[in-house]
């Protein structure tokens, strides 16, 4: 079969002639044109963030001290406030949503039949497309305004929690997918429940495949502003507790710094007042792309285990 | 899975030497991955006699309680993720309903925003209007631009750099879009000022009249947007030009046809609905994207009167909400009326994305 397949003459693109070359070659310099030009933001955008923000990152304060009263024409300071928010409601986001898209994920792949299993499909489908001011639009109106809560990171995870369950859920799904039916049949012929099936054969095989989903749902919501913004409220201090009070995070940092950029007034011997908001902005975007990108390797090299590929 | 005795007692749990398969695995074997020898070593070590002594299953008992547990759970939260977003629709609506009735100005038409008083008067043409032109921008750049690199990837590149390249091309969609906002305003705004001053003279042509917004102009945020949501339209026409039929290729070859004749006659038509849905994904990320497009285009006056140029400033549904989210605690109905909208518009952009996709599955 194979031998038949390789005797048979190689079919290939034809060179043309005349206009229909110089068409075929305009395609190719177009092709290979665009995939160019997507590079260029990609280049100019990393080389912005790390050659801006490696100053703040070398200070020695930066992941010891947070910026407490310093205001923007005050030196020194760190992001560690900012990381802890970050680190800690992207946790409690993914200690909820992790059960809940894995349950999902198996429902959708070894039970579900018929119109709820169709219904879920599409309503995580539309849930990967929600945007996510408003699902912190939504979680505003249910805790805040109806039940009266107060701004705290707890609500910024709940809004995290509504973004990543679709991801998880999508690789779970697809990881699932690509365990052979053989394992699930043979663990049946042996009288193993199904539950038990799942449990012990089908999840334990999937399971890299599934953690890179959990991983990539971490960096897809650890970026994440707008909930944050509408839910939590920044404050310069170190605010471990996420069920109380303004807390940091690394986007909310990065948008406090905004706002001062241009802040500063002149002196009287003409000099302008110093302004660090420009120098931790970028400190903090580069601190955030880190973090981001760290979670990506992690994904790449637990994907890169897995038994079962495609 | 049925019971299998006949008296209705639960199956002991099938054991292999004495230890139950269904104990744990020692450690170790159920972390990252190394997991699938040990349900292999289950399968292979079975001894022929395991289901000796247990009848077929019949179907007629009733299910294990694990299984009922199980499954209760799993459907469980299938149905917790449908009810969440009902939820978000019917809560949305419930907290709209009361901002619309007080509104004292027509709701889809007015262009005005005003809620800090003790009257209501605001609508949302005006959001609508800049999150519709800003996306049509951004889709107008990024949907060729996706489908040469897609092109790019599938046809022309060596095989083996097609995985470096998405890889490459999704390091885009990692990167967190308040850092294109800041970038896109500190840095590549200043660069795009000059294009925005070239094309203000061209002769006055309405979309391109001088606003006085050089920089932080709809165009700007539309250009950032494009960058952001041409990973999105890239994965899904790479995924469905890889799909092409080796016999479509192979037939355009036999006509002898140059490249681009065959992408033309075989790769493009068999990969339209699939682009179609991908561009359409994207303009679902690019109407809701929030913070970038705060940070990147200025908010025009309050008042000021409208305009069609691309060079004005301008305030999406997103960017709207999230700007005055201070003002939240005093007034939140007309922003929850304006994010009703925006979960609306997505809702149908997604959907009907969706229904493209899943279209084509049933016939490939």
């Amino acid at each position: 079969m194979t031998a038949a397949l390789n005797s048979r003459p190689a079919l290939q693109a034809a060179p043309g002639t005349g206009l229909r070359k110089a068409k075929n070659s305009l395609a190719a310099g177009l092709v290979t044109g665009s995939f160019l030009l997507a590079l260029v933001p990609l280049v100019w955008l990393l080389w912005t963030v790390i050659s801006k923000g490696a100053r703040a990152l070398g200070a020695s304060q930066w992941f010891t001290s947070d910026l407490g009263t310093r205001t923007f024409s005050d030196s020194g300071g760190g992001a560690l406030g900012a990381i802890v928010g970050t680190l800690e409601e992207v946790a409690l986001c993914a200690v909820i949503a992790v059960p809940i898209a894995l349950l999902v994920g198996v429902y959708l792949v070894e039970y579900g039949r018929g119109w709820l299993a169709r219904v879920t499909t599409f309503m995580v489908d539309i849930l990967t497309g929600i945007p996510s001011i408003v699902a912190a639009v939504f979680i505003y109106a249910v805790f805040l305004k109806a039940l009266g809560g107060q701004f705290a990171g707890v609500w910024a995870s709940l809004a995290l929690v509504m973004l990543m369950i679709p991801v998880v859920v999508r690789t779970t799904e697809e990881m699932l997918k690509l365990v052979p039916n053989e394992l699930r049949e043979a663990s049946y012929a042996l009288g193993v429940p199904k539950w038990k099936t799942i449990m012990k054969i089908v999840l334990p095989t999937a399971f890299s495949g599934i953690i890179t989903g959990v991983v990539l749902g971490i960096a897809r919501v650890a970026g994440e502003t707008a909930p944050l913004l509408v839910l939590v409220k920044y404050t310069p201090h170190t605010n471990g507790n996420l069920f109380n009070g303004f807390q940091g995070s690394l986007p909310l940092m990065i948008k406090d710094q905004v706002n001062n950029l241009g802040a500063g007034t002149t002196n009287f011997d003409g000099t302008k007042q110093a302004n660090f908001a420009a120098e931790r902005m970028w400190g903090a975007a580069l601190t955030l792309i880190i973090i981001i990108m760290l979670l990506n390797v992690i994904a790449r090299l637990v994907a890169r285990r897995s038994k079962i590929s495609n | 899975m049925t019971e299998r005795t006949s008296d209705g007692e639960p199956l002991p749990a099938p054991s292999i030497g004495g230890e139950s398969v269904l104990d744990p695995p020692p450690a170790g074997t159920v972390v990252v991955g190394s997991a699938e020898p040990a349900a292999i070593d289950v399968l292979e070590d079975a001894p022929p006699a395991a289901g000796i002594g247990s009848a077929p299953p019949t179907g007629t008992g009733r299910v294990r309680l694990g299984d009922r547990v199980f499954q209760g759970m799993t459907s469980g939260a299938g149905a917790f993720v449908v009810l969440l977003v009902l939820l978000v629709g019917v809560f949305l609506i419930y907290q709209a309903i009361p901002a619309i009735r007080d509104d004292q100005v027509n709701f889809l038409t007015s262009r005005e925003w005003a809620v800090s008083g003790s009257t209501l008067r605001f609508g949302i043409a005006g959001l609508l209007w800049t999150t519709v032109l800003i996306s049509v921008i951004a889709m107008i750049i990024a949907v060729p631009i996706s489908i040469g690199i897609a092109l790019f990837m599938t046809q022309y590149a060596p095989r083996q750099l097609s995985r470096p390249i998405a890889y490459v091309i999704d390091l885009l969609a990692a990167i967190p879009s308040i850092i294109y906002g800041i970038w896109g305003i500190t840095v590549l705004a200043p660069k795009l000022e000059p294009i925005q001053r070239a094309l203000y003279h061209l002769g006055g042509i309405p979309i391109f009249k001088d606003k006085g917004f050089v920089r932080g102009s709809i165009f700007d945020g539309g250009v950032v947007l494009a960058i952001m949501i041409l990973p999105i339209i890239t994965a899904i026409a790479r995924d469905v030009f890889e799909r092409t039929p080796r016999q479509n290729i192979e037939a355009a070859w036999a006509l002898g046809a140059t490249r681009w004749e065959m992408i033309r006659m075989a790769v493009l038509p068999y990969g339209r609905p699939g682009v179609v849905s991908g561009a359409m994904l994207g303009l679902g990320r690019a109407l809701g994207e929030t913070i970038a497009i705060l940070l990147i285009v200025s908010a025009p006056a309050n008042g000021a009167p409208f305009s069609a140029s691309i060079f004005n400033g301008g305030q999406t549904f997103a960017a709207k909400i999230a700007a005055d989210s201070a003002e939240f605690p005093s007034a939140p109905g007309p922003y929850i009326a304006a994010g009703l909208v925006l979960f609306v518009l997505t809702f149908i952009v997604n959907a009907a994305a969706r229904g493209i996709v899943n279209r084509r599955k049933d016939f490939s």
